[in-house]
């Protein structure tokens, strides 16, 4: 853990530290719009993740951030200065490239001590720092290695250090995980986020995987179609989502039509009315005409024996996932929800009941 | 011996023995005749002024041709790559023409526009009232003029290919830690496409080395070693040709081993998803100068393909001091196809361009089946038979079958060939060989080596095999690489002018006799003939090709 300390002794271009924020960014290909007026802010320190299915503008979003596009409007700060036009090479941003872009011509070393070559450092430095910067992400004495002979965390944590060692002002990082196997995956996750943490810069990065997004991010910024629908922490997007959409997207759960009584919502499945208490999003109207509640499956509770206010079902699909069993119930009316329980006891095709647990449950508007 | 390995024997000693006996047999013939009074021949080639000169001549042609190729070459890739400006579609379009002019065919357009009664020569002559011809298209200026012109392709195709293969990433990774235009351009892009640009430069310098039109019709008092041995063989001195041809093959093994050996330490592909998109020039100015500069290169292409046209129309003995032919007639056509004397070298070069082509789709269909599915003790040899060809000139491959099937002995394995009609088949079939089978290899190295196996297993007899899978599967590369021999045999210069009789001339022969004779007419008649012959095939094997797939 030497690189990113040194970094900071060393710092080049201006040692403060600002906000990274795009403000009103809009990019449009043609006719199409990748980037709808999408607003977000990450501060020194901190680690926003852009969430979204393929083509849902994050990579865009990502690319205007780093001086790759430039918007159609909005600007781009950093500081408070105005960096909307300012060309890659000169934002001093480090990029991790969801391909992770390592030079095939290279070693490992010269990968790592290109950005410091690109500004007129000299040789001996500029392998000292470079070494540095491979001992922080764990690679010691790989400097001489080929790139092609690198398995793929290896190159990742190249591309890590490539992006660090040029002291960056921000870090942005595309589909970062997104080319590991699952094992190697859960383990770069910790310590990536340890990684980036110590850098103590913006970073901003890009996954379709709300896993990761939940295991590295501060905050997260969820994107559909061009448009941000909602950024927050994730226990935000995951107990408060501000519309369907969000609560579909983030986290497990059936979404379930409601009557909106205010503090609480009434579902009826099968002619069987539940009261539920919800919790209603930040600002939100004060009642919604068309309302759906997110039944997550840590919130409904199974029994095999018929219970008086409990919804009827049967099981259709029963998944062990660990210290628990998840079932997959259809209810009458065709509802269908996942439900989580510790009893391992019933099997498919099995009669049970569902109750909702005490909430609150997450009220969207339809 | 297993069952499969004597049958792979069965089918591969007839291909072996075919290929030992056309392609090493005559180069070997060649080797043991430059020595065949000890080195009485090598001393005398080493004591003459002219031989010394031309070694020294065809080098300097061949890395200046190199470096004229680059010049044109890279630039007008990265021009046509990277940028989006108006008439870049239009020179992309035009941009590989020169390739498709037979090697005699661009000399003579060249003569018609530059040489020293060429309209271009001539223009500029009048228009500013000079006593003489502003240059003079002679010597290895002229030589490097005109290669620079043809080859370039190479270089410009083969940096096109790396630069659609390019990685846009790397350009952005390289711009995201701060590296400017130059430093990616010097420490990124230029690297990686070093693979694709040394490959391009070895392509130039084989084709500069055994070049023997531009030599022979712009040389002058130039002398070449490609020329040499035709001078040395029509005086009779057999002894110092060999040597000469000796020299001429090891330059060029040389020159390949020198270009293997500066691309050695490569040990990665450029593979992408493809590369970035062109970048429009946001600069009026800029773009118009770019656009300008684009009108400027077109016409410069064109030209000499529509003075060939122009001057086919000319009527013979008409253009003798005027800028442009004074008389135009359709007759230099007619004459082609009523004439029997005239006739007769079209129908010479299409049914010999044929019968090498057979042959080659035959014999390279079996080396290349045999190369990529099967494991047997003479593989590496047939590898090496069918490649070598494409590292000897063709003027040594040319002499070593004069020196070798000039009369019948069947003890030694020779037959007269020279005189006849069948030894320029045989030798365009040798030149093509290596172009067809590493088509046919390509196209079978994309199928599943497996598939074979399944086909048998399901119970198909071996020739129900082939017919159903591995003949479908190579049929691309038949097809792409019988049409380069077709089109490559049919306006066959370089082999030709060392074995041809006056019964078998090829279209080639007979354009330079009416050059000589100063029918310039027909001998642009017969070279549109020999473009459009090119077309034909080009737009029949791109027909056969749809109809099939």
């Amino acid at each position: 853990m030497t690189a990113a300390p040194q970094a900071r002794e060393g710092v080049g271009q201006g040692s403060e530290r600002g906000t990274l924020a795009l403000n009103g960014v809009t990019r449009r290909f043609g006719e199409f719009t990748a980037v709808d007026n999408v607003s977000v802010e990450v501060a020194p320190g901190e680690l926003l993740a852009l969430v979204g299915a393929s083509g849902s503008g994050k990579t865009t979003t990502l690319r205007v951030a780093a001086g790759y596009e430039i918007p159609d409007s909005g600007t781009v700060t950093l500081g408070g200065k105005d960096i909307t036009r300012v060309a890659p090479e000169r934002r001093g941003f480090g990029m991790v490239f969801q391909h992770y872009a390592l030079f095939p011509h290279m070693p490992v070393e010269q990968n790592v001590a290109f950005g410091l070559e690109a500004r007129g450092v000299n040789k001996v430095d500029r392998l000292i720092k470079a070494r540095a910067a491979l001992a922080s992400v764990g690679l010691e004495g790989a400097g001489d290695r080929a790139i092609q002979s690198l398995s793929g965390g290896e190159q990742q944590r190249v591309a890590l250090a490539r992006a660090l060692v040029i002291e960056p002002q921000a870090l942005l990082l595309d589909e970062p995980l997104s080319n590991l196997d699952p094992t190697l995956r859960q383990a770069m996750r910790d310590d990536l986020r340890a990684m980036l943490r110590r850098v103590g810069v913006p970073a901003l990065f890009v996954t379709h995987d709300q896993e990761d997004a939940f295991a590295i991010a501060d905050r997260i910024a969820l994107l559909k179609r061009g448009k941000l629908l909602q950024s927050g922490t994730p226990e935000e997007l995951y107990h408060a989502p501000i519309s369907r959409e969000v609560a579909a997207f983030i986290g497990r759960g059936s979404i379930i039509p409601a009557e909106d009584k205010g503090a609480t919502a009434v579902v009826t499945i099968g002619g069987m009315k539940r009261d539920l208490n919800v919790t209603r999003p930040k600002g939100s109207a004060s009642h919604f005409d068309n309302a759906f509640v997110v039944m997550r499956p840590d919130a409904l509770e199974l029994s095999r024996q018929p219970g008086v206010l409990a919804w009827r079902g049967r099981v259709v699909n029963r998944r062990f996932a660990g210290g628990v069993v998840v079932y997959r119930v259809e209810l009458a009316d065709g509802v269908i929800v996942d439900v989580e329980s510790i009893a391992a006891d019933a099997h498919e095709d099995d009669n049970v009941s569902i109750s909702p647990l005490k909430g609150p449950f997450p009220l969207v508007p339809g | 011996m297993t069952s499969q390995q004597r049958q792979n024997w069965l089918i591969a000693v007839p291909v072996i023995a075919l290929l030992l006996w056309s392609v090493i047999y005559p180069n070997a013939a060649v080797i043991a005749g430059s020595f065949e009074n000890g080195l009485g021949h090598w001393r005398e080639f080493l004591a003459s002024p002219a031989d010394r000169e031309a070694l020294r001549t065809s080098i300097v042609i061949s890395v200046a041709s190199v470096f004229a190729s680059l010049a044109i070459g890279v630039p007008l890739a990265f021009l046509l790559g990277r940028f989006e400006f108006p008439g870049r579609r239009l020179l992309r379009a035009v941009a590989t023409l020169p390739a498709a002019l037979p090697p005699l065919v661009g000399v003579i357009a060249f003569l018609f526009l530059y040489g020293e009664s060429g309209v271009v020569t001539r223009a500029i002559q009048r228009t500013f009232g000079m006593a003489e011809a502003p240059w003079r298209l002679q010597g290895v200026g002229a030589i490097v003029f005109v290669h620079a012109y043809t080859m370039y392709v190479y270089v410009f195709l083969f940096v096109s290919a790396g630069l659609e293969r390019f990685d846009a990433t790397l350009d952005e990774a390289a711009s995201g830690l701060g590296a400017n235009t130059w430093q990616r351009l010097r420490r990124v892009t230029l690297p990686l496409l070093m693979p694709a640009i040394a490959a391009s430069m070895l392509l130039v310098f084989m084709n500069a080395l055994g070049s023997f039109s531009a030599p022979y019709v712009f040389g002058g008092g130039l002398r070449v070693l490609s020329t040499q041995i035709l001078a040395s063989k029509t005086n009779g001195a057999m002894g110092l040709a060999y040597v000469e041809t000796t020299v001429l093959a090891l330059s060029a093994v040389a020159g390949l081993g020198l270009f293997r050996w500066l691309d050695r330490k490569r040990k990665y592909t450029l593979a992408s998803k493809g590369g970035r998109a062109r970048r429009t020039i946001r600069s009026r100015r800029i773009q118009r100068l770019t656009s300008i500069f684009a009108a400027i290169i077109v016409v410069a292409l064109v030209l000499p393909h529509l003075m060939v046209v122009l001057v086919s129309f000319a009527r013979d003995g008409s253009w003798t001091t005027q800028v442009l032919p004074p008389e135009y007639t359709l007759e230099n056509y007619r004459r082609l196809f009523s004439e029997s004397e005239l006739w007769r070298p079209i129908y010479n070069s299409v049914s010999m361009a044929l019968i090498a082509t057979a042959a080659n789709l035959v014999v390279c269909f079996v080396a290349a089946y045999l190369i990529v599915f099967r494991q047997f003790a003479g593989r590496g040899l047939l590898e090496l038979l069918v490649a070598l060809p494409w590292a000897i000139p063709a003027t040594a491959i040319a002499l070593g079958l004069a020196a070798t099937f000039n009369r019948n002995d069947l003890a030694t394995g020779r037959i007269l060939l020279v005189g006849t009609f069948w030894i320029l088949p045989l030798a365009y079939f040798i030149r093509d060989t290596p172009l067809v089978a590493s088509a046919v290899e390509s196209s079978l190295r994309q199928m599943d080596a497996s598939l074979e196996d399944a086909a048998r297993g399901l119970g198909a007899s071996w020739l129900m095999t082939m017919r159903r899978v591995i003949l479908p599967a190579a049929r691309p590369g038949l097809v792409a690489g019988g049409l380069l021999a077709a089109v490559t045999a049919v306006g066959e210069f370089v082999a030709s002018v060392v074995l041809y009789t006056h019964s078998n001339r090829p279209i080639s022969m007979e354009i330079l006799a009416q050059l000589r004779a100063l029918a310039f007419g027909t001998a642009a008649a017969y070279s549109v003939l020999l473009i459009l012959l090119v077309l034909l095939m080009t737009l029949a094997a791109r027909s056969f090709e749809e109809r099939l797939a």
